[in-house]
């Protein structure tokens, strides 16, 4: 009671601003521009996106190596070597198969996860922990658990389908392998977003539909399904881009090794494997962004779907 | 009102046949997703000739000596700080510098903004995988290798944060914010005692998913340290395997040290999580 009348009273008296007190507002005026609210997380992504995104594009036109010496440019020399290199082209279907594989797999797999978590009664907590527990193991975790799963002999997997397949050694199963790992290791995340995307849906839609008679399925088909398509779209783009990028648990569970017959070596690992194990940094640059446009085009892509859309729903 | 009208549905029991299917898909699910977590479990708990022996899910003589071997090993401890340190780091400069950077591209005009706002989204489409070698390179020419802000920093720059929080920030109401204003707050005053403590199940979002993502982060780690004192827990278990050679008891002993940690802390904030993703507006947008 008293501290509001204090307030009130500084508030309607006509107030004498002190020395310090014009000086805390000077300053807080020069501050209130809005590019220092940007400027910190500028700084960072200049430094650590920025720079070495020109960086890279600089070095893909040179024969850099690891030390930095001695470095000349060579023009467009990296990127026709690069075309004409088996090893970019191999990696690069490797990278591509496992995303066709592993993203409807998420897709499908996420969302009748989501549908059962979000229509059960009880134990829902239980559903969410068990789903998304997973996503929290570190890749190198995953690589390994994996690794032992799919031994041939002994190996939990073998064991349980009865079968004797040598899961990592043999070329037709070895892609699947680190599909399967994947699957059970990310699929939360898109479980998590699903299950958001669920309990975002107005409860009275349903509950209008029950009234004018509609059944469990079709309640499914005419309004859950409809209003999942945007999260849909997000996912489908999500696992997209990062499925492109996959290498951290396909190299554990093969142990650094591009996989039998070099049937596994991704695109990343390909990079990787040019920049720090044959030192060619500006090689490793060059391959690095043809990777890098064949995102930009899904992910403009995406944008341009995206706006497409929005332009033909009146909302 | 006396008479109950037949609109109004009798408490129905919520153990209807639709219910217990669904329950049981859920436990099959829910047992095929945890089953390869109790086989480490399991297998973490058995002898080195056990553990090869013809698989079965209780251990004969169950034994904790993979678990003492790991922790004894020496390093398990340092990795583990070495990953707090590195991973809360990051999500607090992560929040900080984000969620600044969303409200000013959000709610301030300046010269210029759009073209940054613009340079800024550009990032979506670059990743560390993309960016490794010429990251390493302009890391190395800062002269951060084997250093703590050498894996720290390069990881503080996450445009899809700064993306999310922007998009929830334009969701709040200005009126709120105006009223400060007229009352005489600054923006900063405003974004600190208006705009965060109502972001806060975003902020917790942000936040958690930074800090898995930090906390599993192998790739980086992995590329910018060549000293043992430096690694994070997943690069230590992933070279657990060479130190031991291949014994499964103590290589799976090890990957569920280094998991547990965020499986316990998802325990207590799996409502959060949910909330915060519902809230940012990601899920249905």
């Amino acid at each position: 009671m008293s501290s509001t009348t204090t307030t009130l009273a500084t508030t309607l008296r006509p107030r004498t601003a002190t020395a310090a007190e014009s000086a805390r507002l000077r300053w807080g005026r020069r501050f209130q521009h809005g590019g220092w609210f940007v400027a910190p997380f500028l700084v960072l992504y200049g430094l650590f996106v920025m720079v070495p995104v020109a960086r890279g594009l600089y070095l893909s036109f040179t024969d850099a190596n690891i030390s930095g010496d001695h470095t000349s440019f060579v023009g467009l020399d990296n990127y026709r070597e690069a075309l004409k290199d088996d090893l970019v082209w191999s990696s690069l279907w490797h990278s591509v198969q496992f995303t066709l594989y592993v993203v409807p797999a998420i897709v499908v797999v996420a969302l009748l996860m989501a549908l059962v978590a979000h229509h059960t009664v009880h134990f829902k907590w239980l559903w969410r922990l068990c789903f998304f527990a997973p996503f929290l193991l570190p890749s190198a975790v995953v690589g390994n658990l994996w690794w032992w799963l799919f031994q041939p002999v002994n190996g939990m997997v073998n064991h349980v389908l009865g079968t004797d397949t040598p899961w990592l050694t043999q070329k037709s199963t070895a892609m699947l392998a680190i599909v399967v790992a994947t699957l059970w290791w990310t699929v939360g995340f898109s479980f998590l977003l699903y299950l958001a995307a669920l309990q975002a849906i107005p409860r009275h839609l349903y509950e209008a539909a029950e009234l004018d008679g509609a059944g469990a399925f079709q309640r499914l088909t005419h309004i859950t399904v409809p209003n999942l398509r945007n999260i849909t779209g997000l996912v489908l783009a999500l696992q997209i881009l990062a499925s492109l990028q996959v290498f951290d648990q396909a190299v554990v569970m093969y142990q650094f090794t591009p996989g039998p017959e070099e049937s596994t070596r991704t695109f990343v690992q390909y990079t990787l494997e040019q920049g720090f194990t044959s030192y060619r940094v500006g090689y490793a640059s060059a391959i690095s962004f043809i990777l890098f446009l064949i995102i930009a085009v899904v992910a403009l892509g995406r944008m341009w779907l995206l706006r497409d859309r929005e332009e033909g729903t009146t909302r | 009102m006396t008479t109950p009208t037949p609109a109004v549905r009798k408490p129905r029991s919520s153990w209807t046949p639709a219910q217990i299917a669904l329950t049981i898909v859920a436990l099959v699910l829910s047992a095929i997703w945890v089953s390869p977590l109790v086989w480490a479990l399991s297998t973490s708990l058995k002898t080195p000739t056990e553990s090869v022996a013809s698989p079965h899910w209780i251990p004969d003589d169950l034994t904790f000596e993979a678990w003492k071997g790991v922790l004894d090993a020496g390093n398990i401890p340092n990795w583990f700080v070495n990953s707090v340190v590195v991973s809360v780091c990051v999500t607090f400069i992560v929040l900080l510098t984000a969620s600044l950077a969303a409200y000013g591209f959000a709610r301030t005009e300046f010269r210029g903004k759009s073209a940054l706002m613009a340079v800024t989204m550009a990032g979506l489409m670059f990743s560390p995988a993309i960016l490794g070698v010429p990251l390493f390179t302009t890391v190395q020419a800062l002269g951060m290798v084997d250093t703590y802000w050498g894996m720290i920093l390069p990881q503080c720059a996450p445009a899809a944060m700064v993306y999310i929080l922007y998009k929830f920030f334009q969701s709040l109401p200005r009126e709120l914010e105006e009223a400060a204003f007229i009352d005489g707050a600054g923006r900063w005053r405003i974004f600190f005692t208006i705009v965060l403590p109502l972001s806060k199940p975003s902020l917790s979002a942000v936040g958690i998913f930074t800090f898995i993502a930090s906390w599993n982060n192998f790739i980086w780690p992995y590329m910018v340290t060549n000293n043992p004192d430096l690694m994070t827990m997943p690069n230590g278990i992933a070279t657990v395997q060479n130190a031991f050679g291949i014994v499964w008891p103590q290589l799976m002993a090890g990957g569920l040290i280094a998991g547990l940690p965020l499986i316990v802390v998802f325990v207590f904030f799996q409502s959060q999580i949910v909330r915060g993703v519902a809230h940012t507006g990601l899920a249905g947008q």
